[in-house]
């Protein structure tokens, strides 16, 4: 009776958790077009805002997976000092709030930038990287790390015992890269290049700021230029539905990539390569070294400019909206854990195509323009109830729906292993509801649950609010305060507080993936 | 033909002694509690783990400094003996050629590897398409193939029904007669040694003690194993 | 005669205090971020104002004035706001054409603004001059118009005009003083336009790391830097050709459930006491109040002989084109 009743509350649970995600993102874009008369097509303007769009993204996702191949392999086959701590400042680029980390990189790569300065030195020209490749080297230094991380994790996974049958039978470095690597890559770069792809689509300020003018008009500039300049909001949804496309479209041929890719889960133990040949061993340790320094110069720019601003200008407001952060990042990761276990308990039990519309929906998030969505949310909701009061709810369910294509991406691995692992085992004592999620579940899903959590908290902490429309009276957050204090001249004061920031996002991150690996069993 | 020699085997804060001999055709079973780091001395023997102190000899070589690739040794584990990709006939054809590019010699070899351990019919299927012990059958035609005077089994029978666990032991005892190979295996099962294994160490208590004939072996059996029994 | 006025006042205000305490008016004035911050006039204003109206006055922070209309059309009649602060010339039709202000019914005093105002809806506050700002220490020959600036290598960075006040300021600022010609000098200047941002910060962050010799700004900018940072190596460069104003305004919305409070809120607005908060907070010119009562530093600034400016149809009329010339002209 209980093991009949369960999947019904779950399917109930999955069903209304994707539905809110379809309400975040396919809705809003409705009701903006809805509340609208209907506006004018896409225009030539837009197609090429499409094509910037398409072109900037894929560059800077297949760069970014290029690379990260390579670097996730030496991180996992190389020990070095201070090697965990290159992992978690991993996770650092991407949590900075845009505009910090663009000032960063052009510490590094502008005018007036380190590259350029020593290039000058030596007699040579300066650099000049405002255009298209402006833009993907900034969407690189986001991104890289992130599918970085995602690589080290599929490497990890794959079966201690596989590494040691290929040493057995000696496998040349090309026999292993097609027999383990390879596998391990097909299921898991998909994903990672579409994340990249879609967070490259959704870019605005960066793309711009970096690609020189006008011609690095990405669709979501002509989103806001429709909302904002124009206020012609059935164009903006009209917009909003080609990056909803996109992003179908690219989530479901990736999908198709990945399909029947399956390690089981080995019997663990580390990872260790012992037979390393010398130029190899050289070979990682160059790329690790250029990684570092490609992306630790930029960010040690903004730390070192955080402190020098944290010593000359400290702002009243900082503390507070320090705080305010940490709250909104807490009960948003918080909704974003819940959202992320039902829906990826539901998706494990799905099958086929049910289960493929299912996942692709789950991706909308990232695709999703923030501006649609918080015009789209306050259409829906003003009529109902003052968009002041309900900020915070809003805030925390907008950034679950924004992290949820993360917090899936480590969940279902973690499900799948579940199931195949110790379903049968739980049926068979009978096991069921609470307890069983208590002794059999959590003891194997904490330790990816923690890491999505992490996640989800550092990405809200950074979050700009998505929904200005809705930010109560002086109820900053710490992305916003930063803003407001570059807008007020005080760019020491914002670069303190940006470290600030970047400390607080890093230090939410470690702690919930920590907490999820403390005294984990499994 | 190995020879362990005052090693020390480290794992984290474990440690085991292991000072053994063993000539050619020996087939030797390690009995003892979990953790006791049976294991832990087939990864030393297969180069996995290297030695703390002292030394390893196989035929009379020193192995200390030798990568896993270079040992004379095949090393069946409890799982994961087979990539999941790739179907049953490539899975043993890489104990031949690695790359799997094979010659219509190597296929011969090949189709006659997996008749000789009754897998004729299936050579296409992928992995998970077989049974548990069809599987740790694939493994051992390329034990077969691979011929090398060392085997080691990591227990790859254990989640096998007892009819079954006894016809692959049957298996195993062939197979080394067949390439006069060494055999070291791990167990649980006092019957399992019995049935294949001449002789059996016992590993508890951080040391391995020294090989003795596993029927006298178990007919007074030593405080240690009396514990673990 | 005169006693029992004064009685009346009295009575009625201390019949009013237990009234005040019970339910005090609110007057909710939405306006953008950073009027709001804790540097912001907005502290100073809500104290001010507070003192003098007996209610409660609640500024709310909507990012920009672009924002800021947005926000009040998608509201509609149910907004709570009673007053929108901060909207510029730019956006004055556009707001107008949503039916939801009023005329302000005050009588305009005599501005302290380079130009005439008539305007029965929105009221200005303060005023700035675009300009382009440098550093004195890293750039020589400053253009003194953008004839010279063309014609020299010096290198500009600006903001988007479809995202950015700044930004669509300087295409009305080409507009204003090339009229048709405009399309072909953006053309020749966008060789030296390093690169184009969202918003006015990115763009003078990336000035102040000297990513491009000068930055579009105001006039006023380089006030900042000699007053809250004693730093006199900001100046900005004037040019000939005359200056390009931005004037920032306040409305009245029709659904306000105060009418007279808001109306005080204008006249107060135009107050010397509100005045004086401006320079220092939103560093710009304040609309009403005498050039001798700045503060020090302010004299140190340029002050354009001419001042351009389009009225708000002539801004609307123009906006439209003068975007496409600057996409075509930049896109190249």
């Amino acid at each position: 009776m209980a093991r009949r009743t369960q999947p019904v509350i779950l399917r109930f649970a999955g069903l209304t958790a994707l539905l809110l995600v379809l309400g975040f993102t396919l809705g809003t874009a409705g009701a903006l077009f809805l509340a609208a008369e209907p506006g004018r097509g896409l225009a030539r303007s837009d197609w090429s805002a499409l094509r910037f769009t398409l072109v900037q993204a894929s560059l800077s996702a297949v760069i970014s997976v290029v690379v990260a191949v390579p670097l996730a392999r030496a991180l996992v086959r190389q020990s070095f000092p201070g090697r965990s701590l290159v992992l978690t400042l991993l996770g650092a680029p991407f949590l900075l709030p845009v505009i910090v980390a663009v000032l960063g990189l052009l510490a590094v790569w502008g005018r007036s930038g380190l590259v350029s300065t020593g290039l000058l030195a030596i007699g040579a020209e300066r650099i000049d990287i405002y255009g298209l490749w402006g833009v993907v080297l900034a969407h690189v230094f986001f991104n890289l790390p992130l599918v970085t991380r995602i690589l080290v994790q599929g490497w990890m996974a794959i079966p201690a015992e596989q590494f040691k049958l290929a040493e057995q039978l000696q496998f040349s470095p090309a026999d292993m890269f097609r027999h383990l690597e390879m596998q391990m890559l097909r299921q898991s770069l998909p994903g990672a290049f579409t994340l990249v792809f879609l967070l490259c689509m959704t870019s605005f300020a960066v793309a711009l700021a970096l690609g020189g003018g006008p011609r690095a008009t990405t669709l979501e500039l002509a989103i806001y230029q429709a909302l904002r300049f124009d206020f012609d909001l059935a164009h903006a949804a009209m917009l909003a539905g080609v990056q909803f496309g996109l992003c179908c479209l690219v989530a479901a041929v990736a999908m198709f990539l990945s399909l029947g890719v399956d390690f089981g889960a080995g019997l663990g133990g580390p990872v260790r390569h012992k037979s390393l040949r010398s130029s190899q061993t050289l070979m990682d340790r160059t790329l690790i070294v250029a990684a570092v320094a490609f992306l630790g110069l930029p960010l040690l720019m903004v730390v070192v400019r955080g402190i020098t601003g944290l010593i000359a200008d400290l702002p009243d407001g900082m503390g507070p909206a320090t705080l305010r952060s940490l709250g909104v990042a807490l009960i948003s990761a918080l909704v974003s854990l819940g959202f992320a276990l039902v829906l990826a308990a539901w998706l494990d039990r799905l099958r086929g195509p049910r289960r493929w519309g299912a996942e692709v929906i789950g991706y909308l998030g990232i695709a999703a323009s923030p501006f649609v969505m918080g015009t789209g949310l306050f259409i829906l909701l003003n009529p109902v109830i003052s968009p002041f009061s309900v900020s915070l709810p809003v805030t925390a369910a907008v950034n679950a729906v924004i992290s949820l294509p993360f917090s899936l991406r480590v969940l279902l691995p973690a499900f799948a292993q579940l199931r195949q692992s110790h379903g049968r085992l739980g049926d068979s004592l009978g096991m069921s509801g609470w307890s069983r999620f208590r002794l059999i579940s959590w003891p194997v899903l904490r330790r990816p649950a923690g890491f999505a959590t992490g996640l989800a908290a550092a990405l809200s902490m950074g979050d700009l609010g998505v929904i200005a429309l809705f930010a109560p009276t002086r109820g900053e957050t710490l992305p916003l305060y930063i803003y407001s204090l570059m807008g007020a001249y005080r760019m020491e004061a914002a670069a303190g507080a940006a470290l600030v920031l970047l400390v607080s996002s890093l230090a939410l991150f470690w702690l919930f993936d920590r907490g999820g690996r403390l005294n984990a069993a499994v | 033909m190995l020879r362990f020699e005052k090693a020390l085997l480290r794992r984290g804060t474990f440690a085991l002694n292991v000072d053994l001999e063993l000539a050619k055709g020996d087939r030797l079973a390690l009995i003892g509690p979990s953790g006791g780091g049976k294991s832990s001395v087939l990864d030393a023997v297969a180069g996995f783990l290297p030695l703390g102190e002292g030394r390893l000899e196989i035929n009379g070589q020193d192995m200390n400094d030798a990568q896993p690739a270079t040992r004379p040794v095949t090393f069946l584990f409890q799982e994961h003996n087979l990539f999941p990709h790739l179907t049953v006939a490539q899975n043993v054809g890489l104990g031949i050629r690695p790359n799997l590019r094979l010659s219509a010699e190597d296929h011969q070899r090949v189709t006659k590897a997996l008749a000789e351990v009754d897998l004729s019919d299936h050579p296409h299927k992928l992995p998970r398409e077989l049974s548990g012990g069809q599987r740790q059958r694939v493994a051992l035609a390329r034990a077969l193939l691979r011929d090398k005077p060392l085997l080691l089994l990591d227990e790859p029978f254990a989640a096998l029904g007892p009819a079954l666990r006894r016809e692959m032991l049957d298996l195993v005892a062939r197979i080394c007669e067949e390439t006069t190979a060494t055999l070291i295996m791990v167990t649980h099962q006092p019957e399992d040694a019995a049935r294949i294994a001449g002789l059996t160490s016992v590993v508890a208590d951080g040391s391995v003690s020294q090989p003795l004939l596993t029927e006298e072996l178990f007919k007074n059996p030593p405080p240690t194993l009396k514990a673990y029994l | 005669m005169r006693p029992i006025p004064l009685c009346a006042v009295a009575l009625s205000s201390l019949l009013a205090l237990p009234a005040l305490a019970a339910g005090t008016p609110k007057l909710t004035v939405y306006t953008y971020d950073s009027f709001v911050a804790e540097w912001g006039p907005g502290p100073q204003v809500e104290k001010a104002f507070e003192a003098v109206c007996a209610c409660d006055l609640e500024l709310i922070g909507v990012e920009d004035g672009a924002a800021l209309l947005s926000r009040v059309r998608l509201e509609g009649a149910r907004t709570e706001a009673d007053i929108v602060l901060g909207i510029d010339t730019t956006l004055i039709e556009a707001a107008k054409a949503t039916d939801l202000f009023v005329p302000h019914g005050l009588e305009t005093p005599e501005l302290t603004l380079p130009v005439d105002w008539v305007d029965e809806t929105f009221l200005p506050y303060d005023w700035g001059y675009f300009a382009f700002v440098y550093d004195k220490t890293r750039l020589s020959e400053v253009p003194g118009s953008f004839e010279a600036l063309i014609a020299s290598d010096t290198s500009i960075v600006i903001q988007d005009p479809r995202s950015s006040t700044p930004g669509l300021g300087l295409l009305m600022w080409l507009k204003a003083v090339y009229g048709d010609e405009a399309a072909a000098k953006w053309a020749a200047l966008a060789p030296q336009v390093v690169t184009v941002t969202k918003g006015w910060s990115e763009a003078y962050g990336m000035f102040l790391e000297g990513e491009a010799d000068m930055v579009l700004s105001y006039t006023t900018s380089p006030a900042y830097h000699l007053i809250a940072e004693e730093d006199d190596s900001k100046a900005a460069a004037e040019f000939s050709d005359g200056h390009y104003m931005q004037i920032e305004v306040a409305g009245k919305l029709a659904s306000t459930d105060q009418p007279e409070l808001a109306d005080q809120f204008l006249a107060f607005m135009l107050s010397a006491e509100f005045q004086s908060i401006i320079p220092t907070t939103n560093w710009m010119y304040p609309a009403n109040l005498d050039p001798d009562a700045l503060p020090e530093g302010f004299d140190t600034l340029i002050t354009p002989e001419t001042a351009l400016h389009f009225s708000p149809q002539d801004a609307e009329a123009v906006k439209a084109a003068a975007l496409q010339e600057w996409l075509d002209a930049l896109s190249q």
